[in-house]
């Protein structure tokens, strides 16, 4: 599904390379997590593959089912499938979010060729995803996530992703900011979109939400590099012992 | 005191070419008082302070400068709405395509026809909320208006009105120099709806004079015309009695100049006055909100929310400010007024005053430019919404503030398909 080869990448505004040669390869209906201490290049790794500005790529690359994606704009990624749920999902002032939902759908339709969905079949598929991620009409109705508490805009992300139906999922540290029965409700939501045709890779710091999304694999992520890989147990270790025994054993 | 010598000759050389329209024995006598008030304090030049950023020359100009005509191919607007449609071309009532002017819970005359007779309630109104808006600034184009005004509706409303008055501004001629005044008396308990859209005129200058009575309420939605060499000078004055409403949207999407000059009073408790505007502009574009309002009552709330978007060396420009009164205790007023540049070339002036006498009193206001969010764009691109769409809505977003002012939904969704209409052609 996802395949990256020795990405380098560095800030566009300064000489300061961030991601030191990533090798990472996921598999179709796979999960896998990414743990690692503050500035290991964790997000900008989520943000590279997503396309936000300000960063270059300086070597390596990035595949989706064998597409180079770091030549895409962000909507064309969108549309091939990639999927990122935002750390801090950002709030648009005067934009419903059904609004928000219909045009970002459509769109990937069109892109895609296909037809778009009537306002009909839209509002019908919403409201029962939203029912099950415990999302009200009033949240749908709000300006995009203005005014949602730190659950609310996690759960708002994972509604995005049930309705786009993306095939690679990146979560960045979707569990910051979240209680434990927030984190249970965006976990099951997750869950829910487990499949065989569905990959994803989960960013965090804790080895709480990998108690609810359980990965296939476990990679730690230090100084821009995967340092090292392995079961889910590995994420049991880190949570155990810290990053620094780790680091130690591979430096 | 002798005016400065350039804005005599600005002055002389506009009222040579002008002749006060025929009116009845106190119509004549207001006119000539508005032009005595206009050789007073001299049409305004550049150097005038109240006029720094928005150079008033070809409004002053003894000739209109000529504005090619633009086809507008759009559904006219306001189309769905149930209302009352009163047509003028270049400034001058078209009885042919309005309708006829009968309306429950309202009079409606033509202002012409007005002047000439002896109805108490426009005598006293026409050109005196004008004239009490001459201090503390002056606003001599607005005189100016009051003494030669061609045409435009004098409308009393005394109870619900079922629908709204639209007024049509057509523009058929390209060097039409059009000076149209309305005075409109909510009188106790009534409520209307004025709506205004089109260019008028290659140059307009607009005056209305609303005067709200207790329990009354004003609503007010208008659109200027997508024409592109128009020019405009709009003064819209409001006064509000006890508990009466006041609100006003105004749509610019276009239009070489641009000077809309609101002037409002809260002289009554109670009292609720909200003015919006949401400007667009696309090159050779200025657009000017000069808004003055004064609270002189107990426990009133005045909101002013101006939002401009410009592109490609369009200039915007906001001069904004509240006067509350030794009196005025528990004014609630708010002020903000915000652009969105979309290059560098593009440009906003603003300058916002609060002046304040009572002690217990809560006013604030804010002024901000900005370009758009990059976040937030690439928020909405991630979920798969291409650049150009995604700018779009975050156009939108910004100009929501102002929109939401508008309170019949029906109209709001219209202004906001024309919105959306001019950015995607914008778009291409």
């Amino acid at each position: 599904m996802l395949e990256i080869k020795n990405l380098h990448v560095k800030l566009e505004e300064e000489d300061k390379q961030i991601l030191k040669g990533v090798d990472l390869t996921l598999e179709a209906g796979k999960v896998h997590a990414i743990m690692g201490p503050n500035g290991s290049g964790k997000s900008t790794l989520s943000y590279v593959l997503s396309g936000r500005d300000g960063y270059e790529v300086t070597d390596g690359s990035a595949t989706l089912e064998g597409e180079d994606i770091l030549d895409l704009e962000p909507e064309e990624r969108a549309a091939a499938g990639l999927f990122l749920a935002f750390q801090y999902p950002v709030e648009i002032p005067g934009v419903g979010n059904m609004t928000f939902l219909r045009t970002a759908v459509n769109a990937q339709r069109k892109a895609r060729g296909e037809e778009e969905l009537s306002a009909g079949d839209f509002l019908k598929i919403v409201r029962e995803k939203a029912k099950s991620l415990k999302i009200n009409a009033d949240m749908l109705k709000r300006p995009v996530n203005v005014g949602f508490s730190g659950g609310e805009k996690k759960r708002n992300e994972i509604l995005q992703m049930a309705m786009l139906e993306p095939k690679m999922c990146i979560l960045d540290e979707t569990d910051s900011g979240l209680d434990v029965d927030a984190m249970k409700l965006v976990s099951d939501g997750v869950n829910a979109l487990r499949s065989e045709g569905r990959s994803f890779l989960v960013i965090t710091h804790y080895q709480r939400l990998l108690d609810h999304i359980k990965p296939d694999v476990v990679h730690i992520m230090a100084d821009g590099r995967i340092v090292k890989s392995g079961g889910p147990e590995l994420a049991l270790e880190v949570e155990n012992n810290g990053y620094a025994d780790i680091l130690e054993e591979v430096a | 005191m002798a005016l400065p010598a350039p804005k005599q000759d600005a002055t002389d050389a506009r009222l040579a070419a002008m002749t006060l329209p025929e009116s009845g024995v106190w119509g004549k006598a207001a006119r000539e008082d508005a032009l005595s008030r206009v050789r007073a304090m001299g049409l305004p030049t550049a150097r005038d302070e109240y006029w720094k950023y928005t150079n008033p020359t070809t409004l002053v100009a003894a000739d209109a400068p000529e504005a090619e005509l633009f086809a507008n191919d759009e559904t006219p607007l306001y189309d769905s709405i149930d209302r009352l449609k009163v047509v003028f071309v270049d400034g001058v009532f078209d009885a042919e395509a309005s309708d006829d002017l009968t309306l429950e819970g309202v009079e409606i005359d033509r202002l012409s026809d007005a002047m000439s007779k002896d109805i108490h309630w426009v005598k006293d109104l026409y050109g005196v909320l004008e004239t009490r808006g001459q201090t503390p600034v002056e606003r001599p184009m607005a005189a100016l208006n009051t003494a030669f005004a061609t045409d435009g509706l004098v409308i009393r409303a005394t109870g619900k009105v079922s629908k709204p008055i639209a007024l049509i501004y057509k523009h058929e001629s390209t060097s039409s120099d059009a000076i149209l005044h309305h005075v409109i008396r909510i009188e106790e308990g009534a409520d209307l709806t004025v709506l205004e859209n089109g260019p008028a005129a290659a140059r307009f200058n607009k005056a209305m004079e609303v005067d709200v009575a207790d329990n009354g309420a004003f609503h007010h939605v208008r659109a200027q015309g997508r024409d592109h060499e128009r020019r405009a000078n709009t003064h819209l004055y409001g006064r509000l009695g006890t508990e009466s409403v006041f609100k006003s949207f105004t749509l610019t999407a276009n239009g070489r100049l641009t000077r809309n000059e609101v002037v409002l009073e809260l002289l009554g408790d109670d009292a609720q006055a909200h003015v919006a505007g949401a400007a667009l502009g696309d090159g050779d574009f200025h657009h000017d909100d000069t808004v003055f309002i004064t609270h002189d009552a107990v426990n009133c709330e005045s909101r002013q929310v101006f939002k401009k978007v410009l592109r490609n060396g369009a200039v915007g420009v906001f001069q904004g400010k509240i006067l509350v009164q030794p009196d005025a205790q528990k004014t609630d007023g708010y002020q903000i007024s915000q652009s969105l540049l979309l290059d560098d070339d593009s440009q906003f002036l603003a300058k916002p005053e609060l002046e304040i006498y009572a002690d217990d009193v809560a006013c604030s206001h804010g002024s901000t430019s900005g370009a758009i969010d990059e976040d937030a764009l690439f928020y909405l691109r991630s979920r798969g919404v291409p650049e150009g769409p995604a700018t779009d809505l975050l156009v939108l977003s910004f100009l929501a503030e102002a929109i939401d002012e508008i309170e019949d939904e029906a109209i709001a969704d219209d202004i906001l398909s024309r919105l959306e209409a001019w950015l995607a052609r914008r778009r291409g």
